[in-house]
């Protein structure tokens, strides 16, 4: 029997169209655009001018405040503007727009292709350079990830470190591709990670999808103590932090806490590569793996992209835009945003493009409840989706509250299940959102 | 690009089965049964169902369009099923007028007047039947007889079911529940659904079947089936063993009656069941007690019907107290 | 037969004896003395508990107009300075005076202004649309067009004009309860005052874009061009981030700018027809009846 987590989750036909095409280098676009909100927590605080000269890899954007970090520029060019522009929330937010002329680095950045293995640099030296690289969470979440290794003083103590390479999402294939072309530089960074944390147990888990990879990885690991690959039965929403702990070392994370209440800290496998990079290369983190799928596109492909370039430029790549598209999501399918246009660029949390064809971007219309508790079922955090809709749609903050409402992982599974078609986690959205501002105004009253 | 590009909050994708397409699958897991009783009963039978759901899809269509003024919803099928289902509930040859209330008493007032689709707390065709039990006793218990006068519309000849026979013949002093039974047609025939009876509860072995489609189509869950025939095997059981010459055995109990009908069909409504698997097997338990209480001590024979309706007035209750445990909590 | 009537009617009895007693002794030992005042101030307040005042309901407001010292914070919006008057005669304190206002919405984006450049097919709610993304138009700040601010008006001011999907304000009936003003995820509301024959000019667009990005997604939108504010006599008009704003204390409705606006944003009602009709002419009250009948 292969692990999972045991509560709710389903089976959604995965599509994952490109996970036998490799990673592509594409060629750099025109101009990028680099917001200074990419991660949760304070936005950046831009330190270049317009007609400023910026080489690749240089800070143009500072960390402010405890949880933020730093952004780099991912070509060398010119900062032609800095305005708002539309991003992935559908709505314009600042950010440095600059006009490329070529790709020079910065000296400090160790470009050659060979694996480093040995690892040199102290724990402190660790965490700095993943602050320095502007490092945050790559499976879409984009936590600044230096913080979850700075562990407070009084909380307890780390002991396992776990490695998410689940990617659960339907069509994405980034961190599949990932690990079957990097295992080395992934197994490097679970050891970097280790290192810093100071434990001595690593997992990586794996949904069983993905039989290449755990082959590989498994392969890599023979010699090295304290790293074990966890292969994981298919169930969405298995990526998620908390199902995922729960499936590899039975731990329940306590509502409202963090994974470290029960001593594990998780790192995607895309971040895990961007932390070996950061500490052995020196390299500040300025580009990632996207997928570009969709099944009306031609080939479907995995490229390295800089953060900052057009998804526009990446449609270009794979052939053009297909005259049906009816959604651009930014993302899978599950948890993705849906954009505006094409113009939005990709950033640190961009995992993937998908293009729906437009036959299927309408929602079903809405039919009323018939109670067949197919949400209950698939909720994965044990919630009741179809009452915190009812509650949130009544504004009844204090009882969705109570019942919950803000343990909502946003996995979208009863949305996805509801035979009425009725916009749960539209509603369920609404209700955090209320919550979280009734328990502000009421932390202010005090 | 123009207006083109579509923008909604995620999930981006649904699954393939709607509300609609379960409702039209229970038709289609009742149809064997539906059929059968079409052979058994003949002309009776096909009367009773077609009045049954026309006026079903009628009323509902009536009542929405000109008494709530609402758009009609007569196409998602649940007014289809509550027709079929009412059918199944009713003997052959039942007079067509008292069919046309039924179904008045179902669409109107167990389903409509509670605010339609999923508002309703109890089952549509239950209320109706159960309604027509009382008021037209007579009526709802003149069972024709298997492959009797299956041409004919009126008149037929009538016999007692399997449960109204023994429940008749156990008033007199000193019978023997084992002699009794030899004047009943053999297990074989009660398993097929050659036996006297409602139209849609004769064959178990058809039911059953249907019932085993559902579960694997995942329109409903195995809890509470399970449980209620569980429960009734577990109950009959242990009065079969404390007294066989006055409590029938467990496979008697369980292929006779609308047991099948109920636990598969009518106890599983996606309305009037509770939401947590729990909560399903608490409610099932509840059906398959309250069946036998009533088989054993009732005035009535049979008692799935009066059994799942006081259970869904429960659903409420159950639902609020057997929750699914929350993660981390 | 007479011991059965006997036994009957002394059981009953004495249950009935049992439980007056438990229910006396209930009611005096956990009586809340009430200031009966409160219940006569609350019989003034409309009762429409519409949450206007600041405080979730009349009740609550009749507490608080009683019990506290000062009550010259206080205000119901609804009943106006008339109920406000009585009650300070009333109770003997003074109240505040304030001029009645009305809600207008600041947002003047018709469908035929605001071309429409994505479909929307989320949720039918302008909160939920508003977290999902900026809006179905170019415009930014402008009205989503889903309705939340007529679900949630109390008094039956406001309805959806079927042809420009946005809300219009019926004068008549709002009574400045503020409750659309809080709904609004995108803040277009805002409570002016009332003035004689509901006399009003304001502007009606909440973009702040730059000119270029604003006229592009909306004719209607407000390009920060300054010549309302040139030509304003009583500097009554300021601009702040891309958007100008008439401020009312200081506007004699003399009507100057209204004419220089080149994209129609500043808007006028109340005003006898002068050359041109405005561009928001009050619906009629038919379509409002049948809106409702639909």
């Amino acid at each position: 029997m292969l692990k999972t987590f045991p509560k709710g989750g389903l089976h959604v036909p995965d599509n994952k169209l490109s996970e036998k095409e490799a990673i592509q280098s594409i060629n750099l676009p025109k101009t990028v655009q680099i917001p200074i909100a990419q991660h949760i927590g304070a936005p950046a605080k831009i330190i270049v001018e317009r007609n400023d000269k910026v080489r690749t890899g240089q800070v143009i954007a500072k960390s402010s405040g405890f949880i933020s970090a730093n952004i780099h520029s991912p070509v060398t060019g010119t900062v032609t503007k800095i305005d708002t522009f539309l991003d992935s929330s559908g709505y314009k937010n600042p950010m440095v727009s600059i006009r490329v002329e070529e790709d020079n680095w910065i000296e400090e950045v160790d470009l050659s292709t060979e694996v480093n293995s040995e690892i040199t640099v102290s724990k402190e030296e660790i965490l700095q350079r993943i602050q320095n690289a502007g490092i945050v969470g790559l499976g879409g979440a984009t936590f600044p990830s230096h913080i979850k290794l700075m562990v407070p003083e009084h909380a307890k103590a780390p002991e396992i470190l776990l490695i998410n390479g689940v990617e659960c999402e339907p069509y994405l294939t980034a961190d599949h591709r990932l690990m079957l072309e990097k295992p080395d530089e992934i197994i490097i960074g679970v050891q970097i990670l280790m290192k810093a944390l100071g434990v001595s147990r690593a997992a990586i888990g794996i949904e069983n999808n993905k039989k290449d990879a755990i082959k590989i990885l498994s392969e890599r690991i023979k010699n090295i103590k304290g790293i074990e690959i966890v292969p994981l039965k298919v169930k969405y929403p298995q990526g998620g932090e908390k199902q995922l702990i729960k499936a590899i070392i039975k731990k329940e994370v306590p509502a409202g806490k963090l994974p470290l209440e029960v001593g594990a800290v998780v790192y995607n496998v895309g971040t895990t590569f961007a932390v070996y990079e950061a500490v052995q290369k020196n390299k500040p983190l300025i580009e990632r793996v996207v997928t570009v799928t969709g099944k009306s596109l031609v080939k479907p492909s995995n490229f390295w992209v800089r953060i900052g370039t057009p998804i526009e430029h990446l449609l270009q790549a794979v052939g053009g835009v297909p005259e049906n598209t009816g959604k651009i999501i930014n993302g899978g399918p599950m948890m993705g945003k849906a954009l505006k246009d094409y113009t939005v660029p990709v950033t640190k949390g961009t995992s993937g493009i998908l293009l729906i064809p437009k036959e299927k971007s309408n929602r079903r219309p809405m039919q009323p409840c018939v109670r067949c508790a197919k949400c209950v079922d698939v909720c994965p955090m044990g919630l009741e989706p179809f009452l915190l809709m009812a509650l949130s749609d009544n504004k009844l903050v204090e009882r969705s509250k109570d019942d919950n409402i803000l343990s909502c992982i946003e996995c979208g599974s009863c949305s996805y299940i509801c035979p009425s078609s009725r916009p749960l986690l539209d509603y369920i959205r609404l209700g955090k959102a209320d919550v979280n501002k009734f328990l502000k105004s009421q932390k202010d009253g005090k | 690009m123009g207006n083109n590009i579509i923008v909604s909050g995620s999930p981006h994708v649904q699954t393939e089965q709607t509300t609609k397409s379960m409702m039209y699958h229970v038709v289609i897991a009742l149809m064997p049964a539906l059929l059968l009783s079409f052979y058994v009963f003949g002309l009776g039978a096909i009367i009773v169902s077609i009045v049954s759901i026309v006026f079903c899809i009628g009323f509902e269509y009536l009542i929405q369009k000109f008494i709530l003024k609402v758009p009609t919803t007569i196409s998602d099928g649940s007014a289809l099923l509550t027709g079929v289902l009412l059918a199944l509930n009713l003997p052959a040859g039942f007079p067509v007028w008292m069919i046309i209330i039924g179904a008045l008493i179902a669409i109107g007032v167990a389903k409509l007047s509670f605010g339609g689709l999923g508002n309703n707390i109890f089952n549509p065709a239950l209320v109706a039947r159960v309604f027509l039990l009382i008021s037209f006793p007579v009526q709802m218990t003149k069972w024709p007889e298997a492959f009797a006068d299956r041409m004919k519309l009126a008149d037929a000849t009538t016999g007692a079911t399997p449960l109204g026979f023994l429940k008749e013949a156990l008033r007199g002093e000193g019978s023997d529940i084992r002699e009794l039974m030899k004047s009943l047609p053999d297990y074989t025939d009660m398993f097929i659904g050659f036996i006297g009876g409602s139209i849609g509860e004769i064959s178990a072995v058809l039911l059953l079947l249907g019932g085993l489609y559902l579960i694997w189509k995942k329109i409903i869950t195995w809890h509470i089936p399970v449980s209620v025939l569980l429960t009734v095997a577990a109950f009959s059981a242990v009065m079969w063993l404390v007294d066989p010459t006055q409590y029938a055995d467990p496979l008697f109990h369980l292929i006779t009656g609308g047991l099948m009908l109920g636990a598969f069909y009518m106890a599983t409504d996606l309305v009037t069941s509770p939401m947590s698997p729990k909560g399903q097997i608490l409610f099932g338990i509840g059906i398959g007690l309250l069946t036998m209480l009533i088989r054993y001590f009732g005035a009535y024979p049979e008692g799935v019907s009066f059994a799942i309706l006081i259970m869904n007035a429960f659903v409420p209750l159950i639902d609020r107290f057997l929750k699914v445990k929350k993660f981390g909590v | 037969m007479t011991d059965a009537i006997l036994y009957t009617v002394g059981s009953l009895s004495g249950l009935g004896l049992v439980s007056a007693f438990v229910l006396f002794v209930v009611a005096s030992k956990f009586k809340v003395y009430e200031n009966p005042k409160i219940g006569q101030v609350e019989e003034m307040l409309p009762n429409s508990n519409c949450g206007g005042c600041g405080l979730p309901g009349c009740r609550p407001f009749a507490e608080a107009l009683v019990e506290r010292e000062d009550i010259s914070d206080l205000f119901c919006p609804v009943g106006g300075n008339d109920v406000m008057k009585s009650i300070s005669t009333f109770l003997g304190k003074d109240v505040a005076e304030k001029d009645p206002m009305v809600a207008v919405l600041r947002c003047n984006g018709t469908c035929e202004a605001r071309p429409k450049v994505n479909t929307y097919d989320g949720a039918k709610s302008c909160k939920i649309s508003a977290m999902t993304f900026a809006g179905d138009t170019g415009c930014d700040f402008g009205c989503d067009g889903h309705g939340d601010c007529v679900a949630v008006c109390d008094f039956d001011a406001l309805y959806m004009d079927p042809v420009t999907h946005l809300p219009v304000v019926i004068t008549d009936n709002c009574t400045a309860c503020n409750a659309c003003v809080l709904e609004c995820p995108k803040n277009l509301f805002e409570l002016r005052p009332k003035k004689k024959k509901d006399l009003k000019i304001y502007v009606a667009c909440m973009n702040e874009d730059k000119a270029g990005i604003a006229r592009k997604a909306c004719s209607h939108a407000c390009i920060a061009c300054n010549k309302c504010v040139d030509v304003c006599p009583k500097d009554a008009i300021t601009i702040e981030n891309n958007v100008a704003y008439i401020h009312a204390d200081l506007c004699t409705l003399c009507r100057k700018c209204a004419p220089v606006c080149p994209t129609n944003a500043i808007i006028e009602t109340g005003f006898p027809p002068k050359k041109e009709k405005t561009e928001v002419a009050p619906a009629k009250v038919s379509t409002i009846e049948e809106l409702k009948l639909n």
